[in-house]
């Protein structure tokens, strides 16, 4: 495995008491890649992810993990849960938790994980809140404060599943920039989006799945590709629909 | 007020109960934070429920009510968490499907044994005489188990309550912390149960959490919250129960209600407030 690769996926399969979820996936993650997996719902994304993170093995193919990368120091971003949202813990609490990986069996939070918490809300801008209860904050400060608390649990890897689901158009763009900005500090991101049109313009590269892997490759090869092309400029329910969406595509 | 407090005290009965439910109160409280923040309330109504059905099946073989208790309502947790998880039942509709069973498994036992007396009422609504010395013991172990526990988890415990596939993925075995709570709470519920009453013990596992979450910002201090107001809920339901001979488990449970009442109302007003400046 090269030096500068993070993951590897050899024909990984996965599949649930009847159907199968994913077939015969396989692609890498090199160091400072933005890899974006787009798909339908049910095409295997999240199935995928509880792959990547280790909560399930593949039955069969092989995940790898490279440059010192384990399972656990990923840094993930799950989509939030309906109990999250009314949760009275103050956002410290919430990013002091990234840090339980590194933890291990010890009780205590040292010195050092409430620098590295304190860091993190600060690279966020969310250290004025830290003392707010997270129920209390808007989609957008709540997203960054998973933000940070993911980046307390890894040096290199961070794993975003549906990072802008139910934020408003402004909050979005927001995230947007801020994972642009991890990504340019040297930390490693994989993307699960519904969302392909502005994925592809925050992703260096593209896995589309549908059970089975139909594209991966670089996000100018997609655009390219007959895959991108069909799914980037959907067919048109009516004529002025869909040249709406292609000029949204071409944008 | 000091001299009735002396009186009460003066009954050893009182004073194991009191030993007792004060321990009780305060595990249930710290154990119920997480469990309604997971939307698990139910499960202490479940185990509860349970509960009344293995204290009729030992009144009908004659032995030790707690002996007997104990094993089932853990197996009992056990069941429920691994029904849940499953998901071929949903968590509400098995606990229905447990505590409905558990009851009328009970009563059908009562009534082919010692008949339908007053003893069903004090297992269904408490008995403030219910609590010898064992279990004043017992009370104190199992207080010691669950603070020295939640202490030592408590950070992983709020990981597991608040984000459970980020802990998962962070390498936390949340479900054996799950577990976990479920087994202390299926003891907590066990010992509480004959005084507080197989119908009301799970007031004592919601009622803190809910009260403290009005007003409380952080994990911290709701949990602190409520292990206070529990532990004072308790204590002035059994001297109200004292003064004006009222079923102990019912008069903790109304105090409970009075002072939930009171912090939303506070809780209304500093909204308000805010919303004003």
């Amino acid at each position: 495995m090269p030096i500068n690769t993070l993951i590897r996926c050899r024909d990984v399969s996965y599949s649930y008491e009847s159907a199968a979820a994913l077939r015969g996936v396989s692609f890498d993650v090199n160091v400072g890649d933005a890899l974006c997996v787009v798909g339908e719902n049910g095409s295997g994304k999240s199935t995928l992810m509880t792959l990547l993170l280790g909560l399930k093995a593949p039955q069969s193919g092989s995940i790898e993990y490279g440059g010192g990368l384990r399972a656990n120091q990923i840094g993930y971003l799950p989509q939030q849960t309906a109990a999250q949202k009314d949760f009275p813990a103050s956002v410290r609490e919430v990013v002091l938790s990234g840090r339980l990986s590194a933890r291990g069996l010890r009780p205590f939070y040292t010195r050092e994980d409430r620098a590295s918490a304190d860091r993190h809300m600060e690279r966020l801008g969310i250290t004025h809140l830290a003392n707010r209860c997270y129920r209390e904050l808007s989609g957008g400060q709540q997203q960054r404060t998973l933000l940070a608390r993911a980046l307390c649990a890894t040096q290199s890897l961070l794993l975003l599943d549906e990072p802008v689901a139910g934020l408003d158009p402004l909050a979005t763009n927001d995230l947007y920039q801020l994972i642009d900005s991890i990504r340019q500090e040297g930390v490693t991101i994989i993307m699960v989006s519904h969302d392909i049109q502005s994925s592809i313009r925050h992703a260096t590269n593209i896995l589309h799945l549908h059970c089975e892997p139909i594209f991966f490759g670089t996000v100018d090869q997609y655009i390219a590709s007959p895959v991108g092309q069909r799914f980037l400029i959907p067919v048109p329910v009516c004529a002025a629909d869909g040249a709406q969406l292609a000029v949204h595509a071409v944008q | 007020m000091f001299a009735t407090l002396i009186e009460m005290f003066s009954y050893s009965f009182l004073v194991r109960a009191v030993v007792v439910g004060l321990l009780v109160s305060l595990c249930a409280a710290l154990l119920g934070v997480s469990l309604v923040l997971k939307r698990y309330s139910m499960i202490g109504d479940g185990l509860s429920h349970v509960g009344f059905g293995s204290l009729a099946i030992a009144t009908a073989i004659h032995a030790a009510p707690l002996a007997v208790s104990i094993p089932i309502v853990v197996v009992a947790a056990f069941l429920l968490l691994r029904i849940s998880a499953s998901s071929k039942i949903k968590g509400d509709a098995a606990i229905a499907l447990l505590s409905t069973s558990a009851l009328a498994i009970g009563v059908v036992i009562i009534s082919m044994t010692t008949g339908m007396n007053t003893d069903v009422c004090n297992y269904l609504f408490g008995s403030i005489l219910a609590m010898n010395r064992s279990d004043v013991y017992l009370s104190v172990a199992l207080a010691a188990v669950v603070l020295t526990l939640f202490v030592l988890f408590y950070h992983k415990i709020l990981a597991v309550t608040f984000d459970e596939s980020f802990a998962r993925a962070t390498g936390v075995p949340a479900g054996a912390y799950n577990m976990l709570i479920a087994m202390l709470t299926a003891l907590t519920i066990t010992l509480g149960m004959r005084m507080m009453g197989a119908l009301l013990i799970s007031s004592l596992i919601v009622f803190p959490a809910l009260t403290g979450m009005r007003l409380c910002k952080s994990f911290k201090s709701v949990t602190i919250c409520a292990a206070i107001t529990s532990a004072a809920c308790f204590f002035l339901g059994v001297v109200g129960s004292y003064l004006y001979a009222t079923p102990t488990g019912a008069s903790v449970v109304l105090v409970n209600i009075a002072l939930f009442v009171i912090f939303c109302g506070i809780s209304v007003y500093q909204t308000k407030r805010r919303a004003m400046a």
